[in-house]
């Protein structure tokens, strides 16, 4: 169970937290100009890295924020945590 | 009377408090401090148990937790019965009770015996080979081998024991409190960090404690003598916590550990109600110091599985600690330096020993040499080619190993015996380590794996970081920790450390024998019965993955995981396969490291506390009028309420015909519901449902249905808008919270830039719904001071009033089709007015109804039920209510998903009534349909989602999902069941009152 560093809380218990899949996926704004491979590019692909992933998260029994984290998914060890809207950590 | 086995006095043990104890039936005496493996060892008992294939006799191998044999089952028909206990852990108590396993009818004879003899046709694999075929044999097969599967009995009474869980934040965490490990709890804790030292035996100090030879001094004093004094030092220091028969069981990412802290088994069973049995042990460490030591191997001969053979190093702790002589013939076996401590041990408590066979040939050391000068004869250069004595070793068979070591030449040489000491050198404990993430190294020296890669903030120190002497340990430990802990310098840097062990080590994975392999019996995997032979047949038949090799032959897959013989598993499989050790790897080690109690696990989440339940403001009521109740998410739903001995059936019947002829009244607390406010409130619930806000009046109420983004229908209810910018949404009673989540969800992330706000106020109010044709002269004398004219309330219209001096909020909404209301009062009011409706509805019969009434009523109306008539492949345009999808709305969640390539098939399953040829016949839920039965394979059209039997319309109605529904009205289908076929025809799904004249009657 890792210890999620909250940007609002602190850190807690992953207990706390549920996962939302990858992160910085866009809503189209305007979807019904999509055509159906474009639309179903952004409804069902998504990517599933051994290594560095970014992903958001939402502190459900807490602040119910959501928020992104860098997860090395090989190993659990989350690399940086930042606001929804804040840009990812280039390193 | 049996012998009696006790040597010189150990300090360890109590001989002046006497235990009274019974194995299978004979009671017997020990002492306290013993273990029920010592207590059996000083009455000369090694016969334990019966092995799990070959029900071989089998006795006590070692004498802690990695025993493989010495395994018992405790208080046996009792409610606090346990099996495969270990001997060698349990502390001995007055009145306990143990019994051997897998025999039949008892330890000394056993049927199951006879496998032993059968055992050339019982190799590895030999179930999967022999009960493959005929495969509908299968169910044969299993009834016997089920039987003689496992190896003790379940308990079959409620555990009468007590469990907790208990979160401890440490600093540092230190497991296994020999010497390394109490070096480390001082260290950390002098230097100001919050320790906790824990350690699975009832004593510290590990196995530094019952060392009493001249050959290893630390300051001049014998090693055990100084690691006393340290022990007395740590006990004293404030900030170190200190839990002994504390097993960790498990190691995960981010230091965060779970322990079994065992209270009360090395208590009288009367001494232990109302106390904890064992607490699990949640532990979240900044850092971790791993000191679990090492484990003794042993050696892999023929017929090295008899009662009376243990590890060398198990004999040395039975004579040091226990003052107990595992046999009066000993002889020891050895590839290393170890059994020369046991021997000398022997020696000093004047315990006979016959001979060392040492399988080095060219050796030299002080311990050995003293060896000899008590005239103790040492065999160099050979090994044990087989033993004879089948329920206890009575003679080892000795032979001269070959230069290579690959094979036994000379004469073979005879030695009676009554116990033999094997030390097939050490291998680290790393399986907490590897647990953690860790990556092991493999030393080719004196091949052992080894911590290499760290995951988290830890470190291992000690003999389970391969450093297995008192010098190695105390020069290497302090060195480690300063770094680890970030120190200038600590306690033990001058030490003068006398240690006279010589590392040199002859290892021979499977030691050679004179017969060819198919007529030994070399066990490696001891509780298991799986032979180097298996193994080497896997590799045959084609098994190279060590992880193949273990699941084929089922080595290290017993209670024990194999701690014993996993790494000359690993051994004979690179040697037989020619790969090196390192690269193999290991099997993966999981958790929990020993065996955990299923009490431990649950905890006090047992019986009613299982999992939380909900009840609603008015739940007493329900209880006190005998209501059945249906578990809805969480919640203790009202299911129905049977009068006068009747089944569901009846009540569901009675209860939906009152609530159509004249009044029925519902526990509706458990809808969700969300508080919406702010300036975007409209905007908001426009791209949250498929239909049309913003014109909705104040005052006003409107159904909504609400679509994940792949257009799928996920949760509906009715919303209200109170005012211009505050909205009240309830939600489907499961679905509540993630509703509630997934609106947040897009507010935060997609649409930041809306002025809305999010409430849940589920729990703040309490709803009671009185519908029927009489609802409105009921709700009306509850309020009289509302206008309940159609004018002023029509349908699907709110109004704010008081009942007293209470607010309350009145809908005129419905999901029965009838005229009703629903009267939303703050939660502690709820049962007061429900009682006040019941009482003022007592003219007119109102009648109570459960959830199970309220889906009936729904379904004469065809209106669906989220996640019964839905799953998540149904779109509105599928459930034919195309009527609440928005055309001129832009955008809402799942709008584009509607005119996919797919989500516009026609041949979509669609939502349609059935009605049955037989209107008494009703469908089961979940049933398939068809049209043409006789086609092979027959085509499943759909299935049938609610079904009833309508006491209103007087005959069976039904629900379905088919393909292409919505264009098969009138056509004939059929419903195959088990035993008949059942006619139905596809009709439209609203059965009762298609102009929904009963709303505003």
């Amino acid at each position: 169970m890792f210890v999620i560093n909250c940007p609002y809380c602190g850190e807690r218990e992953q207990s706390e937290f549920k996962a939302g899949g990858e992160a910085h996926i866009v809503r189209p704004k305007q979807p019904t100009e999509l055509s159906d491979d474009q639309w179903a590019e952004y409804l069902f692909m998504r990517k599933n890295i051994k290594g560095i992933q970014f992903e958001r998260w939402v502190h459900t029994h807490g602040c119910r924020k959501w928020f992104n984290v860098v997860r090395d998914t090989s190993n659990d060890l989350i690399k940086a945590v930042y606001k929804m809207g804040e840009k990812p950590p280039t390193k | 009377m049996t012998k009696n086995l006790r040597v010189k006095s150990s300090k360890l043990i109590d001989e002046t408090y006497k235990i009274s104890f019974k194995f299978n039936g004979r009671t017997y005496y020990g002492y306290k401090g013993d273990t029920l493996a010592s207590a059996l060892l000083a009455n000369d008992i090694h016969l334990v148990g019966r092995s799990f294939k070959y029900h071989r006799p089998r006795g006590i191998m070692t004498a802690g937790s990695e025993e493989p044999n010495g395994i018992v089952q405790l208080h046996k028909n009792t409610s606090r019965t346990e099996p495969n206990v270990r001997a060698t852990e349990i502390e001995i108590y007055e009145g306990l009770e143990a019994s051997s396993q897998n025999c039949w009818p008892s330890v000394n004879f056993d049927i199951g015996g006879i496998n032993n003899f059968f055992s050339p046709i019982l190799p590895a694999g030999f179930y999967y080979k022999t009960f493959m075929w005929p495969s509908s044999f299968w169910e044969k097969y299993e009834y016997f081998i089920r039987k003689s599967a496992g190896l003790g009995k379940s308990p079959t009474e409620p555990d009468p024991d007590i469990y907790e869980h208990k979160y401890i934040h440490c600093d540092v965490l230190i497991i296994g409190a020999g010497i390394s490990g109490i070096i480390a709890a001082k260290t950390a804790a002098k230097n100001g960090y919050k320790t906790l030292l824990v350690d699975e035996k009832p004593y510290l100090g590990g196995s530094t404690i019952y060392q009493n030879s001249e050959h290893f001094k630390i300051n001049n004093q014998i090693s055990s003598s100084w690691l006393e004094k340290e022990i007395n030092e740590i006990k004293k220091i404030k900030n170190l916590e200190i839990k002994i028969r504390t097993s960790v069981a498990a190691y995960h990412g981010y230091n965060f550990l779970l322990a079994r802290e065992n209270l009360t088994d090395h208590i009288p069973l009367e001494q232990r109600n109302n106390k904890i049995r064992h607490r699990l042990l949640k532990i979240r460490a900044k850092k971790v110091i791993t000191a679990t030591g090492s484990l003794e191997r042993p050696l892999i001969f023929d017929n090295n599985d008899r009662p009376g053979i243990l590890l060398s190093s198990a004999i040395e702790k039975y004579a040091n600690f226990y003052g107990v002589a595992c046999g009066e013939k000993n002889i020891l076996l050895t590839n290393n330096d170890s059994a020369y401590e046991a021997a000398i041990s022997l020696y000093q408590k004047g315990i006979n020993i016959e001979a060392i066979i040492d399988n080095r040939e060219e050796i030299d050391s002080k311990l050995i040499k003293e060896t000899e000068k008590n005239n103790i004869k040492v065999y160099k250069g050979y090994t044990v080619v087989d033993t004879s004595g089948y329920k206890r070793i009575n003679k080892v068979s000795i032979m001269q190993l070959s230069k290579d070591g690959q094979k036994v030449v000379g004469p073979k040489i005879s030695i009676s015996c009554d116990c033999l000491g094997v030390s097939g050198g050490w291998t680290p404990a790393v399986h907490l380590f590897t647990q953690s993430g860790g990556k092991l190294k493999f030393r080719d020296e004196d091949q052992v794996f080894i911590p290499n890669i760290y995951p988290s903030d830890q470190i291992s120190i000690g003999s389970c970081n391969g450093d297995f002497t008192l010098d190695e340990i105390l020069s290497t430990v302090p060195k480690t920790l300063k770094e680890f802990l970030n120190l200038k310098k600590t306690d033990y840097e001058d030490l003068e450390i006398k240690s006279s062990f010589n590392k040199s080590k002859r290892n021979i994975w499977l030691l050679p024998s004179d017969k060819i392999i198919g007529k030994t019996k070399p066990f490696v995997d001891y509780q298991n019965d799986a032979t180097a032979k298996d193994i080497k047949l896997a590799l045959r038949e084609g098994f190279r993955s060590i992880e193949h090799v273990k699941r084929y032959t089922t080595t290290g897959m017993g209670t024990d995981q194999g701690k014993l013989g996993n790494m000359h598993a690993l051994g004979i499989i690179s040697e037989t396969a020619g790969s090196k050790m390192g690269e193999l790897g290991t099997t993966t080690f999981r958790p929990p490291y020993t065996p955990l109690t299923f009490g431990t696990i649950v905890g006090r989440n047992v019986g009613e506390y299982f999992d939380v339940f909900r009840k609603t403001p008015i739940h007493e009521w329900h209880v006190e009028n005998k209501a059945e109740f249906e578990n809805v998410g969480q919640w203790k739903r009202a299911w129905y309420y049977p009068k006068n001995g009747e089944n569901m059936h009846d009540a569901v019947q009675r209860e939906s015909k009152a609530a159509r002829d004249s009044a029925g009244i519902l526990d509706a607390s458990t809808l969700g519901k969300i508080d919406i406010q702010g300036t975007d409130a409209s905007e908001f619930l426009n791209r949250v449902y498929t239909n049309a806000w913003s014109k909705l009046a104040i005052g006003k109420c409107r159904y909504g249905l609400m679509l994940n983004e792949d257009g799928m229908v996920y949760d509906d209810g009715v919303t209200t808008r109170l005012g211009e910018n505050h909205y009240i949404m309830t939600t489907t009673t499961g679905g509540a919270a993630t509703v509630l989540g997934k609106l947040e969800d897009y507010l935060q992330t997609e649409w930041p830039e809306l002025d809305v706000y999010l409430t849940s106020v589920t729990d703040h109010y309490a709803t009671v719904s009185v519908c029927g044709p009489n609802s409105k002269k009921i709700v009306s004398q509850v309020i009289p001071d509302l206008d309940f004219s159609d004018e002023n309330f029509p349908h699907m219209s709110f109004k704010n009033t008081k009942i007293g001096k209470i607010k309350c909020r009145v809908m005129r909404i419905s999901f029965t089709g009838e005229h009703s209301y629903e009267i939303n009062i703050q939660s502690n009011y709820g049962k007061s007015v429900w009682e006040k409706c019941m009482e003022i509805g007592k003219e007119f019969n109102i009648t109570p109804y459960g959830t199970e009434t309220m889906h009936l009523l729904r379904a004469e109306k065809g209106f669906i039920i989220v996640g019964q008539d839905t799953d998540a492949t149904m779109t509105p345009i599928d459930l034919q209510m195309d009527w609440i999808v928005s055309k001129k709305k832009y955008d809402f969640i799942g709008k584009r998903s509607l005119y996919r390539s797919d989500t516009i098939r026609e041949d979509r399953k669609q939502l349609v009534g059935l009605l049955t040829e037989n209107p008494d016949e009703v469908l089961e839920e979940g049933a398939q349909i068809v049209a043409d039965i006789k086609k092979s394979p027959v085509e499943m059209l759909g299935h049938v989602t609610s079904s009833y039997y309508s006491p209103n319309l007087k005959k069976s109605i039904a629900l379905g999902v088919l393909k292409g529904g919505k264009n098969m009205m009138g056509k004939k289908l059929i419903i195959p069941m088990e035993n008949k076929q059942i006619n139905v025809t596809v009709a439209d799904p609203v059965f009762l009152d298609k102009e929904n004249k009963k709303l505003n009657a």
